[in-house]
């Protein structure tokens, strides 16, 4: 048996009966596979350099200096401690200001992995066990590149100037670009008082890195499980940069998402082509039907047939799969990890599975038919097998979509929203594609005799029409919204920013630079900014009851309840803030423990209008009742915050201030004495962070597109098999027309009508659906008004004419060329 | 006809087939009683629409029986399930058809190893070769039927059947589709084919001629057997 289908695989290979199957298994395979291989080797990579990307065994990490009984403990174990502080600041060489990463480091850092640096740029870097030097900063290669710096030139951070000694390119905790918007500079740990950077409030990140063997890890962690820490988190390799496994998540559900579009078109030429498989069969089956083959034996041979193909498919697809997610490696270059692992074997797996399942998925419910052809078909050819159950095929084609899906996403629930949604928009397309081709209808009376004949073709093919149209549609939609549609979006996004929407912030302000800021402006001939006191708080009790992230299920509302929040006091709301429940405090109120809540917040954590909150301000409890519930639109860039209280409820306690404003271009040159004057004081330029995230999003959707070439190549395969199964047909009824007097030019024109309108009605459906997709982010998720770009339908009905055009006319070429009594001797 | 125990022995008993068409039921085989030793040879004769096919696939166990049986061997097929007569057929029977039957896409050499493949012969190279040289295509093996003539297409079934050595051979028509001069030859190596083998031979056909070269002749007129 297994010889021979094996035998009848190559037969039916060398009639080319399998090709398009096999092409349409090799294009879903490796587009499965090449996100496979990627994700797997970022995977791979964060479980490898777990320790390494904490840069030791244990990290404590909190947002004020580490309880020093911590260290304690630590050395009292024999356990080696490292300390490292960072934060944004902004440095300065001559006049120009530039918003870096600062991490100051102690002797000893980092314990897992090294550092490497170099002497000058483009220049083979080298490991060094060292530190920087006090009064020496190491920087990252690009900040020297922006300001026009070189290896021993002079760097201004806070009160210290620093001397460049040597360019940092690489420390083991540092993750990927996509988590470092400002470029990195490493000073010594004991200059950092000098600098006076660290004001009271500031947004600063303090860890103690410790180092020693596991047993006495161990014991260190239940010592300082029995302290009860609020402020610090205990990090291990095991829980090494949840951010980065966060953004590989989405990230590898996102190009997983991708790729099954093209598993999705890949089922449909495979289902097309298995159907014509089928058919050409039936005589097959017959004869082996005739010959003594059981039922069980005809279906058990074809499955065989199909299961070596997908093998062999599967194989070539995971090969280019290989080849492709360096490709992507490329394109997403260090945007994870600085460097990854080679791949594993796990999406080698998942590459073959997909070509087994897609194969059997899709093909066999029609394969199904030929266990039912009659013998007897062999005597009379009008006999043909009893047609499968359509609800058998369609619930193959689900569940194998549902599976992979299932694999490619791990999220059921996703599962189930995506394929409901991919239902929804298939059967949109479908309908609108239908009532495209009855349209079509109306105009054949009105053209010549090629484009009659075209037209003709489309109407009478009509499932086979709809099939091809809603494939490219999707296709060529999804091109549309990464392409343009994602610059409209962008574009239509700054333009609902008023012109002088704020574009610079300035943070970790003290309270005796407040006076100071706001006259240094006022003399500067810029609008005097607003200063918001901020002071930073844990919220421990909702209504007396303690609260912890176990209370909750969704991440964000645990996030919520483990970050520090920032209580402002304000005498009024802020402009763009409305209240939906209770009232804003009057004068009267000013003093008492009242507090206004964002309203999401509010729902997020379950808190009412009246509840009473506790916070932990400073190691003191102290009780807030409900006043109000706020919404905020946090797209103003005008400082907003979640927990606002009344004036003069936190006079006492130590609070940073914050503002944002407006600088013309010519005034940006005011940072640079801005920050000199006040050097803890950190200013951010949004347009800087902007282009930042603009580069970022670039190389994703260049990644996420490139993982859409696969869907359009899958598309071309439905149109071909479509074309294929419509062939024989195709064939007899040139022949008839020839013969009839019909010049090879006009069947020639008639061939390039339908297609060209096919690829047309696609493109045009592509375009419909991807403005509308727009539109609705754009209005509904983004809340801005979106601006229709005609340009997005041309470009839709150009790709699906030069596409499916051209395509379809290769294709179908074939029949014109054989000799018209040929066919009609052979029949249909 | 004596019943006889040897192989290759068919049998028809009270033989019909009706089929129920929008004006009521048909008939087209009505009480067929016949039984044919093992290693003769039998003609069905009769006109377009007599019945013969029909009565050809009954027999083949390619179609079920309304009513009566049909017996190979004294297995009654009627109790056999799709298959099990698949599984006698298998075993026991051969065809050859009007229309050839060849599949299009398998050179002569693939058409003629199929029946033994899925007799999961251990040899069916070597068979099939011997076969085809033995009906003069050994030239043609790696040639697909549509780059052979009426008259070769018809030689490679005939190799085809026979190359699993049935003991039944059943033939529709088999000279239907050539001329009068490659029907001649085709027939001559039919009958050269079945003596060598000692098959039983139950052709359909409306030929008087060529049903004179068979021991019995049976006529069917409105789906009865009339003497």
């Amino acid at each position: 048996m297994l010889t021979f289908s094996w035998r009848l695989l190559w037969r039916d290979w060398r009639g080319g009966e399998l090709r398009i199957l096999a092409v349409a298994l090799i294009i879903a395979v490796t587009a499965v596979s090449a996100v496979g291989f990627f994700t797997d080797r970022v995977d791979h990579g964060l479980q490898q350099q777990a320790a390494e990307l904490i840069a030791a065994d244990l990290v404590v990490s909190a947002a004020k200096p580490v309880t020093p009984a911590i260290e304690q403990g630590a050395k009292a174990l024999g356990l080696q401690t490292a300390h490292t502080i960072q934060f944004r600041s902004v440095a300065i060489a001559g006049e120009k200001p530039q918003l870096v990463e600062v991490k100051a480091v102690s002797d000893g850092y980092p314990f897992r992995g090294e550092l490497r640096i170099t002497d000058a740029a483009f220049t083979q870097d080298r490991a060094t066990e060292n530190i920087p030097a006090s009064h020496e900063v190491w920087a990252e290669p690009r900040l020297l590149q922006m300001l026009g710096l070189s290896v021993g030139d002079s760097l201004q951070l806070g009160a210290i100037s620093f001397t460049i000694s040597q360019l940092l390119t690489y420390e083991p905790d540092r993750g990927g670009d996509m988590f470092s918007v400002a470029p990195r500079v490493m000073i010594n740990l004991d200059d950092i008082a000098a600098t006076q950077l660290l004001g009271q409030g500031a947004l600063v990140n303090y860890r103690l890195l410790i180092d020693g063997e596991q047993a006495v890890l161990d014991q260190f962690r239940k010592e300082i499980k029995s302290l009860k820490l609020v402020d610090e988190k205990i990090l291990s390799v095991s829980e090494a940069r949840p951010e980065l496994r966060v953004a590989l998540e989405r990230a590898q559900q996102f190009l997983g998402l991708a790729s099954i579009i093209s598993v999705l078109l890949a089922g449909v030429a495979i289902a097309t082509a298995a159907r014509r498989f089928a058919r050409r069969h039936f005589d097959s089956a017959a004869i082996y039907r005739c010959f003594g083959a059981t039922q069980n034996k005809i279906i058990l041979t074809f499955s065989l047939e199909m299961l070596w193909l997908a093998l062999i498919a599967s194989t070539v697809g995971v090969a280019l799969g290989l080849l492709a997610q360096a490709a992507i490696s490329q394109i997403l270059d260090k945007l994870f990890l600085t460097s990854l692992p080679a791949p594993t074997l796990q999406p080698v797996i998942m590459g073959y599975a997909t070509g087994v399942i897609l194969l059997l998925g899709f093909a066999m419910p029609p394969l199904l038919a030929l266990r039912q052809v009659p013998p007897l078909r062999v005597l009379r050819r009008d006999q043909v097998p009893v047609s499968t159950r359509s609800w058998l095929i369609y619930s193959g084609v689900f569940l194998s979509m549902a599976s992979l899906l299932y694999w490619q996403v791990h999220d059921l629930k996703m599962v189930v929203s995506v394929m409901g949604g991919m239902l929804a928009t298939i059967s949109i397309l479908s309908l609108a594609a239908y009532a495209l081709i009855r349209l079509l209808a109306t105009l054949r009376q009105r053209v010549g005799v090629a484009w009659r004949f075209g037209l003709a073709n489309i109407a009478r093919r009509q499932s086979d029409s709809v099939i091809q149209i809603v494939a490219f549609g999707l296709g060529i939609m999804v091109l549309l919204l990464l392409s343009t549609v994602r610059n409209d979006l962008l574009d239509g996004w700054q333009k609902s920013l008023p012109e002088d929407a704020p574009n610079h912030f300035i943070i970790n302000v003290q309270t005796d630079q407040v006076k100071g800021i706001q006259q240094f402006f006022n003399e500067h001939g810029v609008q005097q900014p607003r200063l918001h006191a901020m002071v930073r708080a844990r919220l421990t009790h909702i209504n007396g009851r303690r609260v912890s992230s176990d209370d909750y299920t969704s991440d964000r509302a645990k996030h919520m309840i483990t970050r520090e929040f920032n209580l402002s006091p304000a005498g009024n709301p802020q402009a763009d803030n409305v209240i939906v429940a209770g009232s804003w405090w009057q004068p009267t109120d000013h003093g008492k423990p009242l507090i206004s809540l964002e309203a999401k917040l509010a729902t997020r954590l379950r808190i009412n209008l009246h509840d009473n909150v506790s916070f932990d301000i400073n190691g003191r409890e102290k009780v807030f009742k409900i006043s109000n519930l706020r919404e905020v639109d946090w797209q103003t860039f005008n400082i907003n915050f979640f927990t606002v209280v009344p004036p003069g409820v936190l006079d006492d306690d130590p609070a940073s201030w914050v503002t944002s404003l407006y600088l013309k271009p010519e005034q940006k040159s005011l940072i640079a004495p801005l920050v000199k004057d006040y050097p803890n004081v950190t200013v951010i330029d949004v347009e800087v962070i902007m282009s930042q995230v603009r580069s970022i999003m670039d190389r994703v959707t260049l990644a996420v597109e490139f993982i859409f070439l696969f869907s359009l190549l899958a598309g071309l395969a439905v149109l071909f098999a479509a074309i294929q199964a419509s062939q024989d047909e195709r064939r007899y009824e040139s022949a008839v027309l020839r013969t009839l007097g019909a010049r090879r030019s006009i069947l020639l024109r008639g061939l390039f009508a339908e297609f060209i309108t096919l690829g047309a009605l696609a493109g045009l459906l592509a375009g419909f659906a991807a403005t509308t997709l727009a539109w609705i982010l754009a209005e509904q998720v983004f809340h801005f008004p979106y601006q229709f770009n005609p340009l997005i339908g041309l470009a839709g009905i150009t790709t699906g004419v030069l596409l499916v055009g051209i395509a379809g006319v290769l294709g179908t070429r074939s029949v014109l060329s054989q000799p018209p009594v040929v066919t009609l001797r052979e029949g249909v | 006809m004596d019943s006889q125990q040897s192989s290759g022995f068919v049998q028809a008993i009270r033989l019909g087939k009706q089929v129920t068409t929008s004006e009521g039921p048909l008939v087209i085989l009505d009480d067929i009683n016949f039984s044919v030793p093992a290693g003769t040879s039998v003609a069905i004769l009769g006109a377009s629409g007599s019945g013969k096919t029909t009565l050809l696939g009954l027999l083949a166990g390619l179609d079920v029986a309304s009513t009566g049986r049909v017996m190979i061997n004294d297995i009654d097929l009627g109790e056999l399930d799709e298959d099990g007569r698949a599984l006698l057929r298998a075993g026991s029977v051969g065809f050859v058809f009007q229309n050839f039957q060849l599949l299009s896409g398998l050179t002569a050499l693939e058409n003629v190893m199929l029946p033994l493949e899925l007799a999961s012969d251990s040899k069916p190279k070597e068979v099939a070769k011997d076969i085809l040289s033995r009906v003069g295509l050994v030239e043609r093996l790696h040639h697909y039927p549509s780059q052979l003539s009426g008259g070769e297409q018809q030689r490679c079934a005939i190799a085809r059947a026979f190359a699993a050595s049935p003991e039944v051979l059943f033939a529709d028509e088999p000279t239907g589709n050539l001329d009068l001069t490659t029907g001649k030859r085709i027939i001559d190596l039919l009958f050269e084919l079945n003596r060598e083998q000692g098959t039983t031979l139950i052709m359909a056909t409306h030929d008087e001629a060529l049903a004179g070269l068979c021991e019995t002749r049976l006529n069917l007129q409105g789906g009865r057997l009339v003497q």
